[in-house]
């Protein structure tokens, strides 16, 4: 029987805003998958998100959502999972968002270690202000405010997320729509601060300057170059050359999750008292 | 039995107050001249099960308590000027999604780094006037050590009275002079709940009308599910941009305050009876102005003093009708003239509003405050 997404969207909230052969629409699905395969509670369930086209996200959803300020979910994801550590609290935006004006907010959250997930949905772009570089567009690539090609390096978000402190870090692409439920499951049971980069597409305002004759090229590109870790092992750096690792990149069982440490504060101040 | 009492500075006793109004949780981050606030709660909140966290900048010091507001906690942030400007996106924020929180602002020299141990009142319009876009404003400016101990828990209790965020700004010198201070019993000020759903959670919706001007706001993780956004909203939360809504909306968060100006307005009288002039202050110029205004009358001129206890907002009614009785106005501030203005506004020309103005980092003394109070002819 397919797969009843009704039941955690909410009523009369459809359409979404996202164009045609966008892939947020696919991360949805993907986060939609996992929340229920984990039977998550929709009441105990926090979504959050800041601003731009995947912000838009947790209106959707049938859950506790809170779409925030640019940049600013980490932050205000903190307050809701300090002040309800038993809730489960979920991050979701672009990589604009999360790491240029929220790169801060992200790389301390990494540091923290405190138990919720973020899904960064990378489509190296901002998108809904019309298609201007973000710090995940590739070199010499084409954006709205690079007319003659970026002249910036671009983050590596995994290896950010690791660099600073993550516990759990994946990646998958659009493309693989199946494996993005799978990732995502695994990230919300890790106790620790997970992240899930999603390599996405925006054929509307980067496909289009940048040479993709298709959203079909665009996904294409994504199968393309993407490398299961496993597979990569077996790959000698030439070949790995150009591609992108895919499936569960890091994770650290051993690094104390905040919200447990937090717990232990309270402890010993009040057998300071 | 005889109330407890203490000697503090403003700042300890801003803590103090807050965890009087029931704070449980508080985001800051590293300022001069409000550190000490983070430091005392740092200690006291983890005793009462309550939560202290040291963000990693102001933005998500202020981005941290209206999530932990929104999950049902009582929370305070404290910072100081430039802390003050970059907190403003989400101060807006907190109006537009109306969400209860204390800002605790200690006024110190600016603009930007300007003098952070002096003292100074240049941040009383950036209270009002320094987050974008139309929304109330509730501001409060303490003159002691007991008044901000008390002005913190009143500053609590609007927050969810009105479900907005309100601040209370002391200047420096009130902020760390000591001070004695009585504290009252459990119990003996009153400390507003917040007005929570009575409708089942299918049924609720976090910004409807039907009861009223502030509507009931649920927690999450309680059982409700709704949506919050920084976006013009419809009363189920979710965001719209049709016109008659969004004026509708727009109107409402404004009129919560405007509406109850005399609920949250607060000021005292000091010899205004007979005064032909009237030294407005506020802060620690009170002081110097309640100094001047009484050797004044040791000389024969009757002076009065009006203290603005509640800046935001401002007392405009008292204000017009002082300005239709004396001859003139004195307004000591420790900015090039922002009170005044706001005075001006009131005074309609009717009188002439002879201000001090000092950004030295040094207080108004009393001498200078009673030499402006001598030319009002």
């Amino acid at each position: 029987m397919a797969f009843d997404y009704d039941k955690w969207i909410r009523p009369g909230k459809l359409p979404h805003i996202w164009c045609p052969g966008c892939g947020h629409g696919i991360v949805m699905k993907g986060l939609i998958r996992a929340m229920d395969s984990l039977n998550l509670k929709k009441e105990e369930t926090a979504v959050v998100s800041g601003i731009g086209c995947a912000s838009r996200l947790p209106g959707y959803i049938d859950c506790c959502t809170l779409h925030t300020a640019h940049g600013r979910a980490a932050a205000f994801a903190t307050g809701v999972k300090m002040a309800k550590p038993e809730m489960n609290v979920i991050l979701v935006g672009g990589d604009g968002d999360g790491t240029a004006i929220g790169g801060n907010h992200f790389i301390h959250a990494c540091r923290r270690n405190i138990n919720m997930t973020y899904i960064i949905m990378n489509n190296y772009i901002y998108g809904m202000t019309g298609g201007q570089f973000s710090p995940c567009t590739p070199t010499g690539h084409k954006a709205s405010t690079t007319p003659y090609g970026n002249p910036d390096p671009g983050f590596d978000i995994a290896k950010l997320a690791i660099g600073a402190g993550a516990t759990f870090v994946a990646r998958g692409t659009a493309f693989h729509a199946n494996q993005i439920d799978k990732l995502i499951a695994e990230a919300i049971q890790h106790k620790g601060f997970s992240v899930v980069e999603i390599l996405d597409d925006c054929p509307t305002t980067y496909g289009r300057r940048n040479k993709f004759k298709s959203v079909i090229e665009m996904m294409n590109r994504l199968k393309e170059v993407a490398v299961p870790v496993k597979a990569a092992e077996k790959m000698t750096a030439e070949q790995l050359q150009g591609k992108v690792l895919t499936g569960v990149l890091y994770k650290d069982d051993t690094k104390p999750e905040y919200t447990a440490e937090y717990a232990k504060v309270i402890e010993r101040a009040k057998a300071a008292k | 039995m005889s109330k407890k009492v203490a000697f503090l500075q403003g700042n300890e006793a801003a803590a103090q107050g807050a965890l009087y109004a029931g704070c449980n949780f508080f985001a800051g981050y590293p300022i001069t001249p409000s550190t000490e606030v983070s430091e005392v709660l740092s200690a006291e909140l983890p005793k009462i099960g309550g939560k202290f966290l040291q963000m990693e900048d102001e933005i998500a010091a202020m981005a941290a308590i209206l999530g932990a507001s929104l999950a049902g906690a009582k929370v305070l942030t404290s910072t100081s000027g430039p802390g003050l400007s970059l907190k403003q996106e989400l101060i807006g924020y907190g109006c537009i999604a109306e969400i209860p929180c204390v800002v605790y602002n200690v006024m110190r020299g600016g603009p930007s780094t300007g003098m952070p141990t002096g003292p100074s009142q240049s941040d009383v319009m950036c209270a009002k006037w320094g987050t974008h876009g139309d929304h109330p404003a509730i501001c409060l400016v303490p003159a002691s050590v007991q008044e901000t101990y008390e002005e913190v828990i009143r500053a609590f209790n609007l927050a969810e009275k009105y479900r907005t965020p309100v601040m209370v700004m002391p200047d420096e010198i009130v902020a760390h002079m000591r001070e004695r201070i009585v504290f009252p019993e459990p119990g003996e000020i009153a400390i507003t709940p917040r007005k929570s759903p009575t409708v089942p959670p299918e049924q609720y919706k976090p910004y409807d009308t039907s009861f009223g001007d502030v509507p009931p706001l649920a927690s999450f993780g309680s059982g409700y599910k709704f949506h919050v956004t920084g976006l013009n909203k419809m009363q189920d939360g979710f965001p719209t941009t049709k016109a008659d809504i969004v004026q509708a909306e727009e109107e409402r968060q404004v009129r919560k305050v405007d509406a109850n100006i005399d609920d949250i307005v607060t000021f005292e009288d000091y010899l205004l009876e007979d005064a032909d002039v009237v030294v407005v202050a506020y802060g620690s110029t009170s002081r110097s102005a309640r100094y001047a205004v009484n050797v004044a009358r040791e000389q024969g001129i009757k002076a009065g003093m009006f203290r603005i206890k509640t800046f935001w907002p401002f007392p405009d009614k008292q204000i017009k009708a002082l300005a239709g009785k004396v001859k003139g106005i004195v307004i000591p501030e420790m900015n090039l003239g922002m009170c005044s203005l706001e005075l001006e506004r009131c005074a309609q020309g009717k009188v002439p509003v002879l201000g001090i103005f000092r950004v030295d980092g040094e207080p108004i003394n009393p001498d200078q405050i009673l030499e402006k109070i001598k030319e009002v002819k």
